[in-house]
C-alpha cells in the first residue's frame, strides 16, 4: 500500500515527488511514457516568467512571483541550467502602450519587483536588433530562461534517490475508490494507495473524472516553435514578448540556455493531445509574426521545429483542489505552470495534509543534485580532470562538445534510460546543429554497452520509436 | 524494338536510342564513346557489386568487399546472396580473395579494407 | 598550462584532404607533422563509402572509398607523419608566430599544441530535415543519407524496410542501391529541383537498375507516424518551389532518407577568426589555399563541397605544399603582393580561390567553381578585368550545377590584368 500515488511525471508530478521525498512516506510516481518529462514539460517556451501577465485574482497571479523566486533557488540546489535574462514586453503601437500600462499595474498587484517602463531609444539600446517600430517596452528583470526538462528530470532523480518509487510505461486506465484506499489500475498492473495526486497534464480531466464529477475540460492547445542555431549570433539577449494581437497571443523571441534562439509559439486547439506535428502554414505565420519584433531573424539558421501541447482548459485558472476525499487535483496547469510548479507542489502538499496525510520529515534527506558539465571545467583544470576520468576526454557530441563521461553519468543517475532523446534531455547531446546526425549512433552504442541491451532495442524517443529494423547479412546474434 | 537509355560516359547524359534489331545501332549520341556504351549496355550490361560481409575478431563487425571486375547485371541479386553468407575472420588485407570465380563469371570477391 | 608540444604543421582532420596535405607537406620537406582525427580510424567519410568510382582522375582506376584512403594511409609511416586518433580539436587560436590547437582525447587528456602552420581539413556535414523545414511529426525513421550509410555499411544495421529518398544528391542515390541490395524496398527518389543533384551514372546504376522512380520538381510536404514514420506526402512544386495542390502522392513507408546537401564544418575556423565566404560556407582563400588568417590553410570539403574525391586530394596536396613553403621560408607570400579578387556573374555560384596574389603564382592557378543552372549548349567561361578586357576564355560543351568545374589561369595571363578585379562569367 502506497501512501501517495502521483499520476503524471511532468514538472508538476516531479516537483510534488521531490517535495514529498523529504517526508517519511511511501510514494509512487507513475507515467504512461518511457521517461519523465515527456508531455508539456518537454516542449514549451522554457521560461521562468516574471508575473506581470496573470490576473491577480487567480492562483496563477498569486503563485507566479513566488514560483519564479523558488525556481531561481532550485536551479542552484538541483544544478539545472538557468540564465536570468530578464524580459522585455515591447509595444509597436499606441494600443500596445496601453497594454503595457495594464501589465505594469498587474505586475504591481502580483508583487513583481524591479519593473521599468522604457522608451523606444532605451529599448533599442538594450536590444539593438529589435524592430525600429518599437515605441516602448516594459522591463521585467526577475525572469529568465531555464532548461525545462532538466528541471523536471533533476527533481525526479532526487526524488528517486531519496526513496520515491518510479514506474514508467504505466498508463492509468481507471481508479477505484475502496473503503479506505484507492486502487489505481494501469494497463498492466494495479496499485493501492491512500492518497492520489492527479498531475496528468493534458489528461488531467480524464483522471479527475475517474473519481469525481466533471469540473473542467482540457482543451489541448498546440504551439509550434523554431530553434535557431547560435551561428545566428547574439540576436537578442533577453526574452522578447510582443503584445497580443488579434491573430496570436504574441510570438516571442528568446535566447535559450544553450545560446540558441527560440521562436514561438502559436496557439491552436487540437483534438488529439498527442499530435505534436508541425505544419507549414503555422510555421510560416510564426516566422512572420516574430519578424515584426526582430526583423533580422534568419530562419535559414533553423535547427529544429517542434510543437508542444499545453493543458489549456475551460477553467480560467490552475485547478488545484481536493476533488474527492484524499484525491488532489493539480490539474489544468497551463502557462505559467513551469514557473509555478514548485509552489503548486508545496500548496498541494498542504492540501494533502489537511486531508490527513502525515508529514514527518526524514532524519536524513538530501535535496541537492550536482552534475559534471565538461564545458564548465576551466581549461587549466581539464588535463588533470581527464587523467582521473578518461571518459570525459572523449567528445561524443561534436556540436555541443558533450563527452562520453557526461553521457555515462546520465545513464546511471537512477532513472531508466530507453532512448537517445532521454540522453539528449539529460546530457545535451544531439541538441546542436546536426541534431544527432553524428552522435546518435555513438550514443546508441554507449547506452547499449552501459545498460546491457542490444542497440536494436534502443529507441529514438517514446515507446515504438525504433531506430533500427535489424542487421544486414540476415545476421541475428550480436557478437 | 528500339530502346532508350541515358549515356553515363560523361555528365552530359545523352539520350541514346539503341536498336537491337539493326545490329545495335546507336543514335542520339554526341560522341563515339556513346556508341560503345550503348551497344555494351544493351548486349551485355555489367556492374561491379560492392557490399559488406560479416567479420569476427575485430572492432568492426562488417568488412567492405567488391567484385574485382564487373559481373552481368542480371546476376547481382544472386551474387548478393553469396556475399551475405560469407563469414570472415580478422585479420584481412585489401585484395584478399574471398570467393574465386563467382557464379562462373571469372570475377573474384575481394576485401576492400585492412581489418585487424 | 603544462609544456606545449610543437610541430611544424598540424592538420585538423584525417580524411582524404588531410591525408593528402600531410603527405605533400612531408614530400615538400617538413618532418614534424601531426594529423588530428576525431574518429578511431583515418580515412574520414571514405570508410563508409564502400561503393566504387573513386580515383578515376587521380589513379586512373576505379577504387572503393576504403581502398582509396588506404593508398594514402600506407604512406604516412614512411613519411614519419604523426597521427592522433580519437582526438578532438576543441579550439584554435592564431597568433603572429604560432597556431595553437587545444585537443582532447581519453588517452592523452587535454593538451595544447602549437605549430607554425595549420591546415583545416574538417570536411562537411549533412543538412538536416530541420534545415529544409519539412513539416510533420518527429517520428523515428528519418535519417540523413550519410547517417544511414554509416549504420548500414560500418555497423551492419538496417535502418528501414520501406524507404523513400528526398534529394537526388549522390549519397542518396548510392544509398538507394545499397538499401535495395540489402533487402529493403526503395519506393521513390524525390528531387525538388527540375534536374537531378547527383551524377548521371548514379541515376542510371542506382535508380534505373532497380526500377526506382525519380520525381523531379517534387518534394515531401508532410510526414506522418506518431513514433515511427508511417506515411509521407509527396507533392509537385511549381517554379518557385511551392507545392501544387492536387498533386499529392501518398507513400506508406517506414523510412525517409535525406540527401539534401552538405555544409562545410567551419565552427572551429569561425571561432579562430578565419574569414568565411558565405557563398561556399568555407574559408576565403588565396591561390595557395591560405586563408585570410596567416599560416592557416584549408582544403577539401571544409573549403567547399566537392563531388569528386580526386579533386579533394589535389587540393590537399596543394595546401600541404603551400604550408610547407610557409614554414620553410615564412610563406610564399610577398607582403606587397599584387592581389586580384575574383568576382562572379549570376550564372556562377562562387570561385575557389576567391583571391589571387599574382606575384606568388609560379606557373598557373587552378580556379574551381560551380555554375548555378544547367548549360546544355556549348558556352564560354570568360574572365574579364576591370577594363572589361577579356583575359581568358574557356569553352565547355555543357555544364551542370552538380559538377564542379575548373580552369587553369596561367601566370602570364594574370600579369596582363589591369585593376584588382577579375570577373568570371558564362557566355552562351
Amino acid at each position: 500500500m502506497f501512501d501517495v500515488i502521483i499520476i503524471g511525471a511532468g514538472v508538476i508530478g516531479c516537483a510534488t515527488a521531490y517535495e514529498l521525498s523529504q517526508f517519511d512516506l511511501n510514494v509512487l510516481l507513475l507515467d504512461k511514457e518511457n521517461d519523465v518529462s515527456l508531455g508539456a514539460s518537454r516542449a514549451n517556451t522554457a521560461i521562468v516568467h516574471g508575473g506581470y501577465d496573470p490576473d491577480p485574482a487567480t492562483l496563477m497571479g498569486k503563485y507566479n512571483v513566488r514560483g519564479a523566486k523558488r525556481c531561481m533557488e532550485l536551479v542552484n540546489t538541483l544544478d539545472v541550467e538557468f540564465k536570468k535574462t530578464g524580459s522585455l514586453i515591447i509595444a509597436l503601437d499606441e494600443n500596445d502602450l496601453k497594454t503595457l500600462d495594464k501589465y505594469y499595474e498587474r505586475g504591481l498587484l502580483n508583487g513583481v519587483e524591479g519593473m521599468e517602463m522604457l522608451d523606444s531609444e532605451e529599448t533599442r539600446k538594450r536590444e539593438p536588433n529589435l524592430s525600429e517600430e518599437v515605441i516602448g517596452a516594459l522591463w521585467i528583470p526577475e525572469s529568465g530562461v531555464i532548461n525545462p526538462w532538466e528541471f523536471t528530470i533533476s527533481m525526479a532523480e532526487v526524488a528517486v534517490r531519496e526513496g520515491v518509487k518510479l514506474e514508467l510505461n504505466q498508463k492509468v486506465i481507471d481508479i477505484d475508490k475502496k473503503s479506505d484506499h484507492y486502487l489505481v489500475k494501469t494497463e498492466t498492473d494495479q496499485f493501492q494507495t491512500k492518497y492520489v495526486v492527479n498531475a496528468a497534464g493534458v489528461y488531467s480531466d480524464q483522471i479527475h473524472n475517474m473519481v469525481a464529477e466533471p469540473a473542467f475540460k482540457i482543451n489541448p492547445t498546440r504551439g509550434q516553435y523554431y530553434l535557431l542555431d547560435r551561428s545566428a549570433g547574439e540576436t537578442v539577449k533577453t526574452v522578447i514578448f510582443p503584445c497580443p494581437t488579434e491573430l496570436t497571443k504574441g510570438i516571442l523571441v528568446s535566447p535559450t540556455i544553450h545560446e540558441n534562439i527560440l521562436v514561438g509559439p502559436d496557439a491552436e486547439t487540437v483534438s488529439d493531445p498527442e499530435d505534436t506535428s508541425t505544419t507549414r502554414e503555422v510555421l510560416g505565420l510564426v516566422a512572420r509574426e516574430a519578424q515584426r519584433s526582430v526583423p533580422s531573424l534568419n530562419f535559414r539558421n533553423n535547427i529544429r521545429n517542434y510543437s508542444g501541447i499545453r493543458a489549456n482548459s475551460d477553467y480560467n485558472d490552475f485547478f488545484v483542489k481536493i476533488s474527492a476525499p484524499k484525491f488532489l487535483d493539480l490539474a489544468a496547469i497551463k502557462s505559467p505552470g513551469l514557473t509555478c510548479a514548485p509552489i503548486i507542489a508545496e500548496e498541494g502538499i498542504k492540501l494533502l495534509a489537511q486531508e490527513g496525510l502525515e508529514l514527518n520529515k526524514k532524519d536524513k534527506w538530501d535535496g541537492t543534485r550536482k552534475i559534471i558539465r565538461f564545458k564548465e571545467i576551466p581549461k587549466a583544470e581539464r588535463a588533470d580532470f581527464i587523467k582521473e576520468n578518461p571518459e570525459y576526454g572523449r567528445i561524443i557530441c561534436r556540436c555541443e562538445h558533450i563527452t562520453e563521461g557526461e553521457i555515462v553519468a546520465a545513464i546511471h543517475r537512477g532513472l531508466p534510460i530507453f532512448s537517445l532523446d532521454a540522453i539528449k534531455r539529460r546530457a545535451g547531446s544531439g541538441l546542436g546543429r546536426c541534431q544527432g546526425g553524428f552522435c546518435g549512433p555513438r550514443v546508441q552504442e554507449i547506452i547499449a554497452r552501459e545498460t546491457g541491451v542490444s542497440p536494436l532495442d534502443i529507441l529514438l524517443n517514446k515507446t515504438g520509436s525504433y531506430i533500427l529494423v535489424g542487421q544486414t547479412k540476415n545476421a541475428e546474434s550480436e557478437d | 524494338m528500339v530502346q532508350e537509355i541515358i549515356c553515363i560516359v560523361c555528365p552530359r547524359g545523352c539520350h541514346l536510342k539503341v536498336d537491337p534489331e539493326n545490329d545495335y545501332e546507336v543514335t542520339g549520341n554526341s560522341c563515339p564513346r556513346g556508341v560503345t556504351y550503348g551497344k555494351a549496355e544493351l548486349k551485355n550490361p555489367t556492374r561491379v557489386v560492392t557490399s559488406t560481409v560479416k567479420i569476427k575478431g575485430a572492432d568492426l563487425k562488417r568488412c567492405p568487399v567488391k567484385t574485382d571486375q564487373p559481373i552481368p547485371k542480371a546476376k547481382m541479386q544472386e551474387v548478393m546472396q553469396l556475399i551475405n553468407a560469407v563469414d570472415l575472420e580478422a585479420p584481412v588485407r585489401v585484395g584478399d580473395v574471398i570467393i574465386e570465380n563467382i557464379l562462373d563469371t571469372e570475377a573474384k570477391l575481394v576485401v576492400c579494407r585492412d581489418i585487424g | 598550462m603544462q609544456n606545449i608540444k610543437e610541430y611544424q604543421l598540424i592538420i585538423v582532420g584525417g580524411g582524404p584532404a588531410g591525408l593528402a596535405a600531410a603527405i605533400s607537406a612531408a614530400k615538400s620537406g617538413l618532418s614534424e607533422i601531426l594529423i588530428i582525427e576525431r574518429d578511431k580510424y583515418l580515412g574520414g567519410i571514405l570508410n563508409q563509402c564502400i561503393h566504387n568510382g573513386f580515383g578515376l582522375h587521380y589513379f586512373k582506376e576505379e577504387l572503393t572509398g576504403p581502398e582509396y584512403s588506404k593508398r594514402f594511409i600506407d604512406l604516412l609511416s614512411e613519411n614519419k607523419i604523426e597521427v592522433a586518433l580519437d582526438t578532438m580539436a576543441l579550439n584554435l587560436e592564431n597568433t603572429e608566430d604560432w597556431r595553437y590547437v587545444h585537443v582532447m582525447s581519453s588517452s592523452d587528456g587535454y593538451r595544447v599544441l602549437r605549430s607554425k602552420a595549420l591546415i583545416l581539413a574538417m570536411g562537411c556535414r549533412e543538412r538536416t530535415r530541420m534545415n529544409i523545414q519539412i513539416p510533420g511529426t518527429r517520428a523515428a525513421g528519418i535519417f540523413n543519407a550519410g547517417q544511414a550509410q554509416l549504420y548500414v555499411n560500418l555497423e551492419g544495421y538496417m535502418v528501414g524496410k520501406k524507404v523513400i529518398i528526398l534529394g537526388s544528391g549522390d549519397v542518396g542515390l548510392i544509398m538507394a542501391r545499397r538499401m535495395t541490395l540489402e533487402g529493403a524496398e526503395v519506393v521513390a527518389c524525390v528531387e525538388v529541383m527540375p534536374y537531378p543533384g547527383g551524377l548521371n551514372r548514379n541515376i542510371v546504376q542506382c535508380l534505373q537498375d532497380f526500377n526506382i522512380p525519380l520525381y523531379l520538381s517534387h518534394t515531401i510536404t508532410d510526414i506522418k507516424g506518431r513514433n515511427r514514420v508511417e506515411q509521407v506526402t509527396v507533392q509537385e512544386v511549381d517554379q518557385f518551389g511551392k507545392p501544387v495542390a492536387g498533386t499529392e502522392i501518398y507513400y506508406d513507408v517506414d523510412t525517409v532518407l535525406l540527401s539534401v546537401g552538405l555544409i562545410p564544418e567551419n565552427e572551429l575556423s569561425r571561432e579562430a577568426g578565419v574569414e568565411i565566404d558565405p557563398r561556399t560556407s568555407g574559408p576565403m582563400v588565396y591561390e595557395n589555399k591560405e586563408t585570410r588568417s596567416k599560416g592557416v590553410f584549408a582544403c577539401g570539403n571544409v573549403l567547399h563541397v566537392h563531388d569528386l574525391v580526386d579533386f579533394v586530394t589535389e587540393e590537399g596536396e596543394s595546401a600541404g605544399h603551400a604550408a610547407a613553403c610557409f614554414v620553410q621560408d615564412g610563406g610564399c607570400v610577398t607582403e606587397d603582393a599584387n592581389i586580384i579578387s575574383i568576382k562572379t556573374d549570376s550564372n556562377i555560384g562562387y570561385t575557389v580561390p576567391q583571391q589571387i596574389r599574382v606575384d606568388d603564382v609560379e606557373k598557373a592557378v587552378r580556379v574551381f567553381f560551380r555554375v548555378r543552372k544547367i548549360f546544355k549548349e556549348p558556352s564560354r567561361i570568360v574572365f574579364r578585368d576591370q577594363s572589361n578586357a577579356e583575359i581568358a576564355s574557356f569553352k565547355r560543351p555543357f555544364m551542370f550545377p552538380a559538377e564542379m568545374e575548373n580552369v587553369n589561369l596561367p601566370r602570364q595571363l594574370l600579369d596582363k590584368i589591369s585593376g584588382t578585379e577579375l570577373t568570371v562569367s558564362v557566355e552562351e
